[in-house]
């Protein structure tokens, strides 16, 4: 309880004694290059990979005549859209970029980069915090967007290629019965995921102290903790938004 | 001027700083000294509040830095310099970014006047070629010294260095005090170092505060240290066989 006090103290300082808006600018867009374009190669072939297997996976299981073919990418478009892009994705975003950003923050910590913020009048919180999250929210749902397209490039690759389906049943299937809500749901929970990990990894990597070991235990547990977040996120969205 | 008035401050159950009043004065290198472990790297963290006193008041040319708001908080750390025990240089940045950093996040200066001021600083400290470089390409002794020139950079009143001379070898540290010596006097800043190095004492200490288990045990010059009659800074000062030849001659 006293860590999630400090963790809301924390996400008030990243609002008060800020610096100029060309300062903001300027952090944002190098750390959405190293959020974002770093992270998209990782993206796409895990993603496609994703899309692939899914396709495979489901056509074995529907092995029933009276199942139309097309039935294989339905699933998969909802497997991609609902929850293996946003969700699953997350929780690889919470290792490459969480734990990168919690061991930055925490080297910086430890070597009293931070101090010397602190002492020049910066208010190093949102000096260094705010724009990770600002282009965390930028460039996780286009990640998403991004992922969503390469699992179902995937699952149309092995339908080219093998013998489950069709590419026309599959480019049906990906078409039939289409809820444009799960997009929209998609990238609430992109947005909600990427403010968890960036805020969560940051916190912790802020609060370290000690020396290098500390660090790796800081990066550790900003991904153990954003992992937990994520999913209990994550449920709790279902619910709210999809549920009953 | 600095003074500070009864600070004390401890982590849980210890005590580390008990009390501890004094003056440090203008345009002269102040020292405060002691063993590892004694309070003197907290008691400088107290005095730029990186760390808040549990108790007491730090008072900056009259200015209650302690019990102050916001703005006199913000005013007072942009006329403060500090240099740090490992230099605390920005390691994304180039030599060239890390000095002109306070300029850029405090000062409002044409680019080419901020460019001019970074040159002359790094000159000051001897290191006219290492604009571009990164701070992993530097030695300990050469972040020292850009850590001095970004400590400079925005000619600030009050230069704090934590244990300067750490890591280095004798004639790098004899360098670095003489820079800081230098700078205190050629512009006047009010100077607080914090060391355990003798030789940083005997060179630039005008006045020192020697602390031994969190208080405030003796304040002087460096002429009066050696005849202090305080065994605890005696056993301080003549640790070391050059000293002690000192003292028996």
């Amino acid at each position: 309880m006293k860590d999630l006090g400090k963790y809301f103290i924390f996400l008030g300082n990243l609002f008060v004694n800020r610096e100029s808006f060309r300062t903001y600018y300027r952090l944002t867009v190098e750390e959405c290059i190293l959020i974002g374009i770093n992270s998209i190669m990782l993206f796409a072939l895990v993603s496609t990979f994703m899309g692939a297997v899914t396709t495979v996976q489901t056509a074995f299981n529907l092995i029933a005549p009276y199942i139309p073919k097309y039935v294989i990418s339905q699933v998969v478009r909802e497997m991609a859209v609902l929850e293996l892009a946003p969700t699953i994705m997350a929780i690889i975003y919470a290792g490459k970029v969480g734990s990168s950003m919690a061991g930055n923050l925490g080297t910086m910590r430890i070597t009293e980069q931070v101090d010397a913020l602190e002492v020049m009048g910066i208010n190093s919180i949102s000096y260094l915090v705010l724009p990770k999250v600002v282009a965390s929210l930028l460039m996780y749902p286009l990640l998403v967007i991004l992922s969503i397209v390469c699992a179902l490039a995937g699952g149309y690759i092995v339908a080219y290629f093998a013998s489950y389906i069709t590419p026309t049943d599959y480019i049906y299937g990906l078409r039939y019965a289409f809820n444009p809500f799960t997009i929209t749901f998609a990238l609430t929970k992109s947005v909600v995921f990427a403010f968890l990990v960036s805020t969560i990894s940051s916190f912790k990597g802020y609060n370290t102290q000690g020396g290098a070991l500390e660090v790796g235990q800081s990066s550790t547990q900003a991904v153990t903790s954003s992992v937990i977040a994520i999913l209990i996120a994550d449920y709790l969205l279902a619910q709210l938004l999809l549920g009953a | 001027m600095i003074e500070l008035q009864n600070i004390s401050k401890s982590f849980g159950d210890r005590k580390i700083l008990n009390n501890i009043s004094g003056t440090f004065v203008k345009g002269k290198p102040n020292l405060i000294i002691g063993a590892s472990g004694t309070g003197k790297s907290v008691l400088l963290k107290c005095i730029v509040e990186i760390l808040e006193p549990d108790e007491g008041s730090v008072l900056y040319d009259r200015r209650n830095f302690t019990e102050g708001d916001k703005d006199l908080k913000v005013e007072i750390r942009r006329e403060i310099g500090m240099l740090f025990q490992g230099g605390a240089l920005f390691d994304s940045k180039t030599v060239e970014e890390n000095v002109k950093f306070p300029l850029d996040m405090l000062a409002k200066l044409p680019r080419d006047e901020k460019y001019d001021r970074v040159n002359l600083c790094l000159n000051r400290v001897g290191l006219q070629n290492a604009n571009n470089k990164m701070p992993s390409e530097l030695s300990g002794g050469m972040k020292k010294r850009v850590g001095i020139a970004r400590a400079i950079v925005n000619n600030p009143k009050y230069l704090f260095c934590d244990e300067p001379n750490s890591g280095l070898d004798p004639q790098t540290s004899i360098l670095i005090d003489d820079l800081i010596a230098d700078i205190t006097y050629d512009y006047g800043t009010t100077t607080i170092v914090v060391t355990h190095d003798m030789n940083s004492v005997m060179g630039i200490g005008e006045n020192i505060m020697f602390l031994y288990k969190g208080d405030k045990l003796w304040e002087g010059n460096k002429d009066e240290i050696v005849r202090s009659g305080v065994k605890e800074l005696d056993d301080f000062v003549f640790a070391n066989k050059v000293m002690i030849a000192m003292r028996d001659k």
